[in-house]
């Protein structure tokens, strides 16, 4: 099964092996892992006190908008360079931002699926710094007043020895602020040249601030997977993390428990949730190495920033955002941003869709969190239920088992599959009516994956995989596999009832999978007992 | 005809008693015989004919587009023009050719007004004299006026022009010395500390400087975001009504705007004044103010008394901290504003390619000029993450006071506040120019600035001469989008006061020794 949700990090440190069982280790006990629960790592040979990791996390999401945060240019991923580049966003003198109202709403949008509150005024500021690929010197962002604060994420991961359990944690999101993105600049230096791409300067970002609430670096993988899914189910971000849609700098420390937080690092622009995890857990191994070898922490990109504060944004007048009481009676609604209207119009996030599909179809919890994260794999997967007689519970092995690795195997996304969800019920009843056996269903997926245009029923026909229906045909066949079975058959009789299995398979493979195994075991128990 | 009105031009161009393309050559040959006064630092010759031909057009066809069609108009170099070099007087645009129209710029455009080129500045409009751009000093014309020439003391012959003219004020002098010398009928500036006001008084123009947000600044490359607002040059009160009415209301590209739209308005006859509050605030006795503007001053208060408005002496008791307070915002936001003149864009580049930051420094090193670099390094120190609190956000607390103590004065019932708009008249560049860009600028912005700190309108009338024969305003400022109140009071105190036009003999003098110099230069 492909990895349904991130696992959690027990066993990761390197003199740290057993995986905590939840809440901070007694003192004095060695080598106690954290773990996705929450533990604290042993202080190895320094002395008693175990370390704790704390991970905190902000995450830049590129707003999905036709028009960049405060000018009319397009936003597109690989557009030849500085095609899409207005006046503004070159900062030419003179040009002035005017707030995109899209962006605004899918803000406000994130920031109540993160649970969050949503300022109804809230306040543009420039931040300082020098840099090529940011043109006018600063960049606006919401920093100090954003339009979201104080919400929460939940997310799910395994934990235990054998990774079976899922434990559901909660971060806290600190605040939501709109900001613009810089641009982008290519250092050549055996020419000493800087190119600089102007495409992205000025799209619209969500910058989600997430307290550091989390421990290891599976569950900021986690968490950040979950913000993943969320920001496209809300279609606020398309959030490709591949495509610089979503990228996340992870805030690291290590303390002992007790004691106040030690010294902050930051890793910064990750951009795959893989790496997000290694590097956070790479992090906080290097630190508790450097500790424990008397060593101090740095924090290194601390000395890179700008000494220069921020400024208020002189030329925005503050984001006004209104609810149904606070809405005035003569507003152009088409003007404004009602956050009432826009919470009545919220889908169901993951989290929901996931409770839905194991209560509707009965599947286990872990499979609803496969299905979600695969792109287009619940919509697949609930057509073929719709399609078919068969139980939703029996058709998610075939979706997750059969499809799913398959398409993995070869690096399909789920549209791309080439055998469609009415092509999988097509089969799926096929089974479920008996005409052929679950072997030679098997066989006929092979044959859809070609994609050659053949429905499963012209493939059974083709290859004559459909059950012998002719009863006195397999009763002939069950007899020749008792003729030629003395060895089991005495077996049987003996009372080892184990042995009629491989009588069965036998059958099967002398017809080829054709035959019904139910059957098979009701006429070969018939002839045993004769 | 040059000297008449923007209304009466208007009227003339209506009944063809004069054709746009005569006006316009008119003005650009004017404009080619002041030339020493440095009003102009791009002279857009060809374009403004055509823009003229155009306007003829309309007006042959009798579908004229408006009062503004076929009138000239100077631009201040610091508003961006498509096609039309805009410099801010500096080394850094020297050369810059914006793509695109400041929304002012357009709209005077759509309604037909011919642009006849961009006016000198101080460098980024940081400046009160108009003497610190890269382009030299604009020299007042009324230190050519017979009005001048007869008050002054006469010094030794030769050099008695070079040594005693005098500034025109700043930073929009360039605007000023355009309008005042006859060269046009209207010119834009830009006002953030008073830089259209004060030049206005010393040039002898009304200058408005109109409420903030209601006039686009989309386009005026900026000095002070929370301040900056363009301001209108002209002879005349009405004509200011005017260039008013075609600019105001909301602006697509200028969030700062007001979102009500906005009704141009013609200014009635003003008869009765008793139901007028006039107040007079103590503070703008400043220590430096000239005993004869403060008489001119006084008289104002006692026409206004004797005319039947309630005269009263009211206190703005933050204005004294409106100096400092400025300093510390002005450079804050300087810092921040020129932060995108890299050299990487558009601008100024540096030769020096060491690396990309030697090259930034290099760049703006070469660029700017001593003021400019001064309120940059001022302001970074301001913006400090250490001082922010302690600069910043006490300076912002501080002009919260200042505005507030206008809301109390309007509140209190008065409608308009009459002020002295410069400590003096014009001072003699040579005088002007012993004292450093800030000290100077600290002093002469005292009267005029705490109107910006608060977005109050506010106007200049020219209302009498000194005894040195030069231009002495006064100042009004009104309540909040209030500006039909403003006008109408500052068009019947100019009725009363009949200022004196300039009397500019020496521009026919110097005009006929242009020629005589071209006369001799072709001989030789």
């Amino acid at each position: 099964m492909a990895a349904a949700v991130a696992r959690g990090c027990g066993g990761l440190w390197r003199r740290a092996r057993q995986c905590g069982a939840g809440g901070p280790a007694p003192h004095g006990q060695r080598a106690v892992a954290s773990s996705a629960t929450g533990g604290a790592v042993s202080a190895g040979k320094s002395g008693l006190a175990p370390w704790v990791p704390v991970v905190g996390l902000e995450i830049h999401a590129q707003i999905s908008s036709n028009s960049k945060l405060f000018s009319g240019s397009q936003v597109q991923f690989a557009a030849p360079p500085n095609s899409l580049v207005s006046f503004f966003d070159a900062s030419l003198p003179g040009t002035l931002p005017v707030l995109n109202r899209r962006c605004v709403e899918a803000a406000v949008m994130t920031g109540l699926a993160l649970n969050c509150s949503i300022n109804k005024k809230s306040l543009f500021d420039r931040k300082h710094y020098f840099y090529a690929d940011l043109p006018a010197g600063y960049q606006i962002t919401q920093q100090r007043v954003p339009i979201a604060v104080n919400g929460s994420l939940s997310y799910s991961l395994c934990t235990g020895n054998k990774m079976s359990q899922m434990v559901t944690k909660t971060v806290r999101i600190k605040q939501i602020q709109l900001e613009q993105d810089s641009g982008k600049s290519l250092h050549d230096d055996t020419r000493s040249q800087t190119l600089v791409d102007l495409n992205r300067a000025g799209v619209g970002l969500m910058e989600v601030v997430m307290e550091p609430d989390m421990c290891c670096g599976e569950e900021a993988a986690a968490a950040v997977r979950e913000l993943q899914l969320i920001l496209q189910t809300l279609g606020s971000s398309q959030a490709v993390m591949a495509e610089g849609q979503l990228r996340v700098d992870a805030n690291v420390s290590v303390h002992h428990p007790g004691e106040p937080y030690g010294v902050r690092t930051e890793v910064k622009n990750i951009n795959s949730i893989r790496f997000l995890a290694k590097a956070v857990d790479y992090e906080i191994q290097r630190q508790i190495e450097e500790l424990e070898n008397g060593g101090t922490i740095l924090n290194e990109t601390r000395a890179f920033d700008s000494k220069l504060g921020f400024m208020p944004e002189p030329n925005l007048p503050p984001l006004i955002v209104y609810d149904a009481k606070s809405l005035p009676a003569n507003m152009n609604h088409q003007q404004v941003v009602n956050i009432d209207w826009i919470h009545e119009r919220l889908p169901d996030l993951p989290s929901v869709k996931r409770e839905k599909l194991v209560e509707q179809y009965g599947i286990l919890p872990e499979h609803s969190f496969t299905l979600l994260n695969e792109e287009g794999l619940t919509e697949f997967y609930e057509n073929v239920v719709k399609q078919t007689q068969m139980k939703p519970k029996k058709v998610i092995g075939w979706i997750l088992n059969d499809l799913l690795s398959y398409l993995k195997q070869h690096s399909l996304t789920v549209k791309e599959s080439p055998v469609s969800s009415f092509l999988l019920a097509d089969l799926l009843n096929l089974l479920e009516k008996k005409d052929i056996s679950s072997t030679a269903a098997k066989q006929v997926l092979a044959e859809l994956w070609k994609g050659e245009g053949k429905t499963p029923l012209e493939i059974v026909k083709e290859k004559k995989l459909e059950l012998i229906q002719d009863q006195k045909e397999l009763e002939q066949i069950c007899q020749a596999v008792i003729d030629g079975q003395e060895n089991e058959v005495m077996a049987i009789k003996a009372g080892n009832q184990k042995v009629l299995n491989k009588l069965i398979g036998l059958v099967q493979r002398e017809t080829q999978g054709r035959s019904n195994p139910v059957l098979v075991k009701q006429l070969l128990e018939k002839k045993l007992s004769e | 005809m040059l000297r008449a009105s923007l209304r009466e031009v208007s009227a003339a161009l209506k009944e063809g008693r004069v054709s746009p393309t005569e006006l316009c050559r008119r003005c650009l040959s004017l404009i080619k015989s002041t030339k020493f006064l440095n009003a102009y630092i791009t002279v857009a010759e060809e374009a403004a004919l055509k823009q003229a031909e155009e306007s003829e057009k309309r007006y042959s066809r009798g579908q004229p587009l408006g009062v503004l069609d076929g009138i000239p108009i100077a631009v201040k170099d610091n508003f961006n023009t498509a096609g039309i070099e805009t410099t801010c007087a500096s080394n850094m645009l020297k050369g810059y050719v914006s793509p695109y129209n400041a929304t002012v710029v357009q709209k005077l455009m759509d309604q037909g007004a011919v642009l006849l080129g961009k006016t000198n500045l101080d460098e980024f409009a940081m400046g009160s004299g108009s003497t610190d751009g890269v382009f030299g000093p604009v020299r007042n014309p009324w230190s050519y006026s017979r009005q001048y020439k007869e008050k002054s003391v006469p010094k030794s012959d030769s050099e008695d022009e070079e040594s005693n003219w005098v500034i025109t004020g700043g930073s929009s002098g360039g605007s000023a010395a355009a309008v005042s010398s006859f060269t046009c009928f209207a010119a834009l500036g830009s006002d953030t500390g008073g830089s259209t006001r004060n030049p206005a008084a010393h040039c002898g123009l009304v200058g408005l400087k109109p409420t903030y947000g209601l006039i686009s600044r989309h386009g005026l490359i900026p000095l002070v975001n929370s301040m900056d607002v363009p301001g209108i040059l002209t002879r005349c009160v009405d004509d200011a009504a005017v260039v008013l009415g075609s600019l105001a209301g909301h602006d697509l590209k200028d969030s700062t705007t007001i979102q009500d739209s906005f009704k141009p308005f013609e200014l009635p006859n003003l008869t009765d004044i008793s139901k007028l509050s006039i107040g007079i605030p103590k503070e703008y006795h400043a220590p430096g103010l000239s005993s004869e503007i403060l008489a001119v001053w006084s008289k104002a208060a006692d026409l206004f008394k004797s005319a039947g408005a309630k005269v009263i002496e009211v206190s703005l008791p933050h204005t004294r901290y409106s100096i400092v307070c400025y300093h510390v915002l002005c450079a804050a936001e300087v810092a921040s504003n020129m932060a995108r003149f890299d050299g990487l864009e558009y601008g100024h580049r540096s030769d020096m390619n060491k690396s990309t930051e030697s090259m930034y420094a290099a760049t703006r090193r070469e660029g700017f000029n001593d003021v400019v670099r001064g309120r940059i390094l001022s302001g970074n120190y301001f913006l400090l993450k250490q001082n922010y609190e302690n600069y910043f956000i006490k300076a912002q607390k501080v002009r919260r006071l200042i505005a507030n103590d206008f809301v109390k004065v309007f509140r209190s019932g008065v409608d308009i506040l009459l002020t002295p708009t410069t400590l003096s008249d014009a001072v003699p560049y040579m005088e002007f120019i012993k004292e450093d860009n800030r000290t100077r600028s600290a002093q002469d912005d005292i009267l005029t600035q705490a109107a910006n700190m608060a977005g109050l309108p506010a106007i200049n009338v020219p209302t009498a001469l000194s005894e040195r024969g030069l231009p002495v305003g006064l100042q009004f400022i009104g309540r909040s989008f209030q500006e039909k109140q403003l006008l109408t009071v500052a068009r019947w105190f100019e009725k009363q006061v009949k200022f004196p036009m300039i009397q500019l003999e020496v521009v026919k003098r110097h005009d006929h020794d242009v020629v005589q110099h071209q006369k001799s230069a072709s001989f030789s």
